[in-house]
């Protein structure tokens, strides 16, 4: 019933495949395979599960499973590995210390859908990861059969080219840009079939719902999203780092996991960069779980938390962001390429202090107007970070429009992107 | 059957002609792209719709029967 979950024994070196076995044991086979007609135990167990998808999405697993084999074709299963929320190391940490959780989940629901495809689809800059995976694969008892030989893609590095469609069509296409829906990826995906597309985090569960069971998953957390999360916290807390926590567990036993804070603390960010700002007072007693945070605005996202010292500027932080995911549009949609380079700019003028009056206004109106208006969800997202940040920072905002740059505009960049090249964890 | 009209953002390319076939549905943002009203189509507009369709440049638009929607599409558009 306890944590860890999926941190157990997991330590510095990846774990091997005899210790996975040893730790958390044997993959039960029966369950996976469709008998008589019948469909697969596990597919129940998932549903009971309510397992959501840790991407981000949090769009419920079981329904992509049935969406998928409603589909006609021969399904294949991505393994999306891509995390490009700069401030998530959490997908990496799982490939490189625990690949073997992951391919567990990802071999189950190929047996599920009973197709030996499997893609396992990696950021080009991690370097690392492609190495511990393709190990693992070969130490698999699968290996040589064909589900035991998946294909290991490398996606360019960017925002937007994780995204579901976007790893479809640059599997597909070599082109790395997500493309407009409908068709859904579960109808038509990799090579127009069927495809299911689940975060490396998500597979890891898949793998412990497989061996224990649904009631066994539901034995943490609240009962609408049961079950444990992998978060990556950073910013003023003294041991940076990825966490595992109970769904509706309290912010401040999660800092206290983490050492506690190194200075206080002004806001917190909650979600990555499509996230949502929230203010510091008070925060220790948020509970971490989609139906507590609902109300703020907020959500976990990709499980990423970052804390903001006080002694940090948040008009430069979030004006370097904002900045960064302009560039990170796929500049396919020209609402979502106008919109973010326009509240870009507005913001970069707020922040030297030579914004128009009407700049606050401005940005407000362009970020309710991308919503909803590109293939995918990255204006959504870079809105969002935006509006919460100019509710939750106001009074800084306010000021650098008066008086331009502050003393701490400078400073040692909290929020990194892949330009700040500094890390994480 | 009611229907809506849709744009594939990838596809527009901020012609405008759209909005001035059908101003009734249709306006443009301060960039040109359009800003759709996705109520349902009257029949008394349903022979413009289709022509404004027809019109884009681009092929951007196309009508969509609202009750074959799966609830997770409902919303994505504007």
């Amino acid at each position: 019933m306890s944590l860890p979950r999926i941190l157990l024994g997991a330590g510095a070196d990846t774990m091997d495949y005899a210790t996975h076995v040893r730790v958390h044991g044997e993959l039960p086979g029966g369950a996976r395979r469709a008998r008589n007609g019948r469909p697969a135990p596990l597919v129940a167990e998932l549903t009971r599960a309510m397992l959501r998808g840790r991407g981000g999405g949090a769009f419920p697993l079981a329904a992509k499973l049935e969406a998928v084999q409603r589909a006609k074709g021969r399904p294949v299963v991505v393994v999306n590995g891509t995390e490009g929320e700069p401030m998530s190391v959490k997908d990496r940490m799982l490939l490189e210390s625990l690949p073997h959780l992951v391919l567990d989940g990802a071999y189950c629901l190929a047996d599920l859908l009973g197709t030996g495809d499997v893609v396992i689809a990696l950021d080009e800059s991690m370097g690392e990861a492609h190495e511990t995976v393709r190990r693992a694969v070969r130490e698999r008892p699968e290996a040589g059969r064909r589900m035991g030989q998946p294909r290991i893609v490398s996606v360019p590095a960017g925002y937007v080219t994780g995204h579901e469609t976007a790893v479809v069509n640059f599997v597909n296409r070599g082109i790395p840009r997500p493309v407009t829906q409908p068709p859904r990826v579960s109808e038509r995906g990799i090579a127009r079939r069927p495809t299911l597309m689940s975060n490396v985090e998500t597979l890891a569960h898949v793998a412990l719902i497989a061996r224990h069971g649904a009631e066994w998953f539901r034995g943490l957390g609240p009962s609408d999203e049961p079950g444990s999360a992998l978060v990556t916290l950073s910013g003023a807390v003294r041991a940076p780092g990825v966490y595992e926590i109970e769904y509706g567990s309290r912010l401040d036993s999660l800092v206290r996991a983490a050492g506690g804070v190194r200075e206080p603390v002004r806001a917190l960010l909650l979600g990555g960069y499509a996230g949502t700002w929230v203010d510091g007072v008070g925060a220790g007693a948020l509970r971490l779980s989609s139906g507590e945070l609902r109300p703020l605005g907020a959500s976990l996202g990709a499980g990423i938390i970052v804390a903001l010292p006080r002694s940090a500027c948040p008009v430069a932080e979030v004006t370097r962001v904002a900045g960064w995911m302009s560039d990170q549009s796929a500049m396919q949609c020209g609402p979502c390429v106008n919109g973010l380079a326009s509240i870009a700019d507005a913001l970069a003028d707020l922040s030297e202090g030579r914004a128009r009056h009407s700049a606050f206004s401005d940005i407000r109106r362009w970020s309710e107007l991308v919503v909803g208006r590109g293939a995918c969800a990255h204006p959504d997202g870079a809105a969002a970070f935006v509006t919460s940040a100019l509710r939750v920072f106001a009074a800084e905002f306010e000021d650098h429009a008066r008086h331009g740059p502050c003393d701490a505009c400078a400073g040692r960049p909290v929020l990194i992107t892949p330009r700040e090249r500094s890390v994480v964890a | 059957m009611s229907q809506r009209i849709e744009v594939d953002p990838i596809k527009c390319e901020a012609h405008g002609l759209c909005a001035e076939l059908l101003p009734e549905r249709i306006t443009l943002d301060e960039w040109g792209y359009p800003l759709i009203d996705a109520a349902p189509i009257p029949a008394s507009l349903a022979g413009l719709a289709r022509r404004t369709v027809r019109a884009c440049p681009t092929l951007a638009l196309r009508l969509r029967d609202v009750a074959h929607e799966r609830a997770a599409d409902v919303g994505r558009q504007r």
